[in-house]
């Protein structure tokens, strides 16, 4: 056993875990963060896709030893104070999502790659979010979402929203 | 939170509006019940011991070094269980006479695929569980794999199940001659190959074996603590489920509850009655505990059921003016090891859809169901209706071109015209409406037809290396699964009729029960969209339930295109008696006669006055039923159960604009139109994702996806590495459009739309791809069209010789260059 301390969605932890426990794992099994999911065994699919330290990874690539020390945020911490994230809100207007189960994945993915570039074009929208895969949508309307909220995420156009957080210890 | 103030307006006019949906609200913030979410008191975790090979005796099981394992509370196989004697349900059997093998939940004796589940582990986790399965020591004694289905059926074949005494499960057959719908195609051929006046073309299509991959991996939770054992599990059919689990294990069916939760997609992948199920249950039972299974996706794309894989021999005869006089369809429909559900059935669901839109004199369909040593197959997306969709397309692509006439033109001289609905089919189906001259005009307008066939004439005589194509798909499909009495005369066993309820609660709000099960369409806000026209209640007030045999007892749950035009007309159905009985409150509540009562926005008016109450008033009086008339029963609430008299025939026109690089066989989809026929739309923003993600699945079948065995049978493409689902990098954005012929057969005038993208895109992609090199003499190129077998099917037409190196049917990597371990060359053979 090994111990990692982590602080997920804002909260502290500190756990025992097997040394090969998956982030994933971690975080469905022990934290009950079942917002987070598991679609394949090969990291294809990023329906885990989480922040760790602010940067998009797939939570089933990583141990869970190997957020000790970091801060995760998962689909359940992007809503700040009651407030959808912009992409959140977005896959509702677009119609981004249909039965659900790759959307916490592609969501934080998205929201990582507005990071990157604030003002991507449908292609790069595409290429961005290409380690994610979706059964239902056809990626139309998850193009469009993400679009949409790059447009609303822009200064003056909406209210203030939260960036992901800046890159620590890397 | 509790809003008991009735301050909402009411929202009529909901029909057609492009409502965001409100499930989104959980699933864009993670608040989900997906079924591996649920943990339960003592819990334990049950993992398979899965076989490596695909067809086996079993001939010894050593678990002791399993069951040594910490954490390990058992390893039982079929016998432990009392699953020996137990065999999987199958629903449809085809034919009198079909052949259906036992096919028990756990292997007993032999393994029929490599796949197949010999024995289960249970323990206090999941990860000591999936250890505990590789130190099970199975002694597999090999038997030759059955694969290849023409094979299969010659004399002397390896049989797969040896007391069956054949590979052939059943064949059946449709000749409209014998039916009386129609002239006999195989005399109506003969006279044309005889005729210097007709013309006969003869193709053979394959359609590959496909994985249906749901992105959620499928899961089951059983409790056994209560009165009724409780099943939650990822699937389409919960009640589907609940009587076949009865039927299979002996439980009573009062004593079994199911409950599928959120579920992560279908596809027709979902709807089935597992092993995995049945184990789970038993495995829980026997121990006393709840037990847990959720699959890997690796275990997923072994032994969840596969879709297609058929042989098509299709046979046309026209004059040669292009009037078309007979289709011969022949099929091959590979079953896999055994029959599942209605594994039998779904090449027949196709059977009265070849002849699709055109006016065939005569048709003929006969299927033979085969049995080889792989993954069961079942319903997928279109489920036999893509496989007629595509014959039919691409054969009058090729007699377009063996008369030398414009394809579009060749189709709109054969099909059924605006004016000629109702029309009654060489099949014998009736189709209620359409108009096959609007869709495909708006579809060749917003494709830009004219200009781009301009185009491919100008880089034909240019010799440009990147020629373009267009692929066209003009389709129609028969959805709305139901009625019951059809689905009898095909030895379907059950009906498909629809319940709905709808519960007015004490405050006038409203609980909409319906027996249809959603796994990513919309229902909650859909159904909501219609109760709140039909009872002027809020949109906001409506919570529709749905998914669990306790809450919905009666249905028949999501498939086949059905839960709109069957469901929904049970909700609206339900919503009237609903109407009917509040009237008789409503009058006495306003001392009013019931004839001079009108309902309007929610309301009950006397005519001419402006006396009212409102539908949510009439509610709560009927609940606290101080003041009711005489007789009348202190409740509004009513139910419904509704079976359609015939199908629904949503149509539309698909356009494909593609470019081949024929130096590299690189395929890129331009422009992609569609427009779609699919009857009233109720919700327009929902209907455009169906299409979106039907597309995205159609065009997966013609360019990306196929399930590979090698010759052992093993699936060599088994993870999400291989078996290549289209990212969003490899699809373009879809020009998506609508045309309205209502449907007569429901109020609504609705149609059904989950599965129009995925039945016609692949005859356009294919068409596209093959118009574009058609010119240099290609006139088929296998699915899926890879950049390989494009480039091989130019050069071989070219009269070039290829290197000897893997061909066709087999290119796991999607074709992009990869060794293919299937037809290695020599000198890769170790």
């Amino acid at each position: 056993m090994a111990q990692v301390r982590v602080t997920v969605d804002g909260v502290q932890y500190v756990d025992e875990v097997e040394p090969r426990m998956l982030l994933v794992y971690y975080l469905r099994e022990r934290l009950g963060k079942t917002g987070t999911v598991v679609g394949c065994d090969t990291s294809n699919c990023g329906a885990c896709t989480v922040h760790l330290n602010g940067q998009s990874v797939k939570s089933c690539s990583v141990l869970a030893v190997q957020a000790d020390g970091a801060e995760v945020t998962t689909i359940e911490g992007l809503a700040r104070d009651g407030q959808l994230h912009p992409v959140q809100k977005a896959f509702n207007e677009c119609h981004a999502l249909q039965c659900g189960f790759c959307t916490p994945g592609m969501v934080m993915q998205a929201v990582d790659l507005l990071g990157d570039n604030p003002d991507p074009d449908e292609h790069e929208v595409r290429e961005g979010i290409e380690g994610n895969l979706c059964r239902c949508t056809g990626y139309q309307n998850i193009v469009r979402a993400v679009q949409s909220a790059a447009h609303a995420m822009k200064p003056g156009v909406a209210a203030p929203v939260e960036t992901p957080a800046p890159v620590a210890g890397s | 939170m509790t809003d008991t103030q009735l301050t909402a307006e009411p929202t009529t006019g909901e029909f057609g509006k492009s409502r965001t949906r409100k499930e989104d609200a959980r699933l864009i913030t993670g608040r989900t019940r997906w079924t591996d979410n649920i943990t339960l008191p003592g819990m334990l975790h049950l993992a398979l011991v899965r076989s490596p090979v695909a067809h086996a005796r079993i001939t010894g099981i050593d678990a002791d070094e399993a069951r040594a394992l910490p954490g390990v509370i058992a390893v039982y196989t079929a016998a432990d269980l009392g699953l020996a004697e137990a065999s999987l349900p199958n629903a449809w059997p085809v034919t009198p006479d079909q052949k259906a093998p036992q096919a028990p939940p756990l292997a007993v004796d032999t393994v029929h695929f490599a796949g197949d589940a010999v024995a289960v582990v249970i323990a206090r986790d999941t990860a000591t569980a999936r250890d505990a399965t590789e130190l099970v020591l199975v002694d597999y004694d090999d038997l030759p794999p059955v694969l290849d289905m023409e094979e299969a059926l010659a004399e002397g074949a390896t049989l797969l199940h040896p007391d069956l005494g054949t590979n052939a499960s059943a064949h059946w057959v449709f000749d409209s001659g014998e039916a009386g719908t129609g002239g006999s195609a195989k005399e109506a051929i003969a006279a044309a190959e005889n005729d210097p006046d007709a013309i006969v073309v003869r193709r053979r299509f394959r359609q590959q074996r496909l994985i249906p991959a749901f992105m959620e991996p499928r899961s089951v939770v059983v409790d056994p603590s209560g009165e009724q054992l409780t099943m939650w599990s990822a699937t389409q059919i919960p009640h589907i489920l609940k009587t076949m689990a009865a039927a299979t294990t002996g439980v009573p069916e009062h004593k079994l509850r199911v409950i599928a939760p959120d579920v992560g997609g279908g596809f027709g992948g979902k709807l089935q009655v597992t092993p995995e199920e049945i184990v789970v249950l038993a495995a829980s039972v026997k121990l006393g505990k709840p037990v847990k299974w959720t699959e890997t996706r690796s275990e997923s794309l072994l032994s969840a059921h596969h879709g297609r894989d058929q042989i098509q021999d299709i046979t046309i005869a026209a004059k040669r003016d292009g009037t078309v006089l007979a289709l011969d369809v022949d099929l091959l429909a590979d079953m896999g090891a055994y029959l599942r559900l209605v594994t039998s059935g779904i090449p027949i669901l196709g059977a009265f859809m070849f002849n699709s839109i055109y006016k065939f004199p005569a048709y003929r369909f006969a299927c033979t169901n085969v049995f080889t040593s792989k993954t069961p197959t079942d319903a997928y997306r279109g489920a036999g209706r893509p496989e007629a969709t595509f014959a039919i397309e691409r054969i009058m692509d090729e007699l377009a071109a063996e008369l030398g006439r414009e394809p579009l033109e060749l189709r709109e001289q054969n099909w059924i015209k605006h004016e000629e609905f109702p029309f009654t089919t060489v099949c014998g189906l009736e189709y209620d409406s359409g108009n096959y001259e609007a869709a495909t005009a708006k579809a060749k307008e917003l494709l830009g037809y004219d200009a781009l066939r301009r185009e491919q004439q100008e880089r034909r005589a240019s010799g440009d290396p990147v020629q373009l194509g267009i692929g066209i798909s003009t389709f129609t499909e028969m959805c709305g699964l139901a009625p019951s009495r059809v689905l009898g005369s095909l030895a379907y066993g059950a009906g498909g009729w629809e319940n709905a309820s709808i519960r007015m609660l004490p405050f006038g709000k409203v609980e909409v029960v319906t027996g249809v099960s959603a796994h990513g369409q919309g229902h909650e806000t859909a159904w909501s969209q219609i109760v709140a026209d039909q009872l002027g209640v809020p949109f906001e007030d409506i919570e529709v339930l749905h998914g669990d045999t306790q809450i919905s007892p009666k249905g028949m749950d999501t498939y086949g295109s059905r839960s709109l035009a069957v469901g929904g007309i049970a909700v609206v159905k339900a919503a009237e008696k609903v109407v009917a009985k509040a009237r008789t409150i409503a009058a006495h509540m306003l001392e009013a006669s019931e004839d001079d009562l009108e309902f309007s926005g929610g309301r009950f008016g006397v005519k001419g006055t402006g006396k009212g109450v409102t539908i949510q008033e009439v509610a709560t009086t009927a609940w606290a039923a101080h003041d009711l008339p005489d007789g009348v029963e202190p409740s509004i609430d009513a139910d419904a159960t509704y079976d359609p008299d015939n199908f629904s025939f949503p149509h539309g026109t698909h356009l494909a604009a593609m470019e081949v690089d024929t130096d590299t066989g690189r395929v890129t989809i331009r422009k992609y139109v569609c427009v779609d026929d699919v009857g009233n739309a109720l919700n327009p923003l929902i209907i455009e994702g169906q299409v979106h993600g039907g597309l995205a699945q159609g065009i997966a079948q013609a360019l990306f996806e196929e399930a590979n065995y090698d010759e052992q049978g093993t699936l060599v493409n088994g993870t999400f590495v291989d078996y290549t689902l289209p990212s969003a990098s490899d699809l373009p954005s879809f020009t998506t459009d609508r045309t309205t012929t209502p449907a007569t057969s429901n109020p609504l005038g609705v149609k059904g739309v989950g599965e129009a993208g995925t039945i016609a895109s692949t005859p356009a992609i294919v068409n596209g791809v093959i118009d574009a090199v058609r010119h240099l003499g290609v006139n088929e190129v296998e699915m899926p069209c890879t950049p390989q077998r494009v480039w091989r099917a130019v050069q071989a037409a070219q009269g070039r010789a290829t290197q000897e190196t893997p061909v066709d049917t087999h290119s796991p990597g999607a074709g992009l260059g990869s060794i293919d371990p299937n037809n290695p060359q020599e000198e890769e053979v170790q």
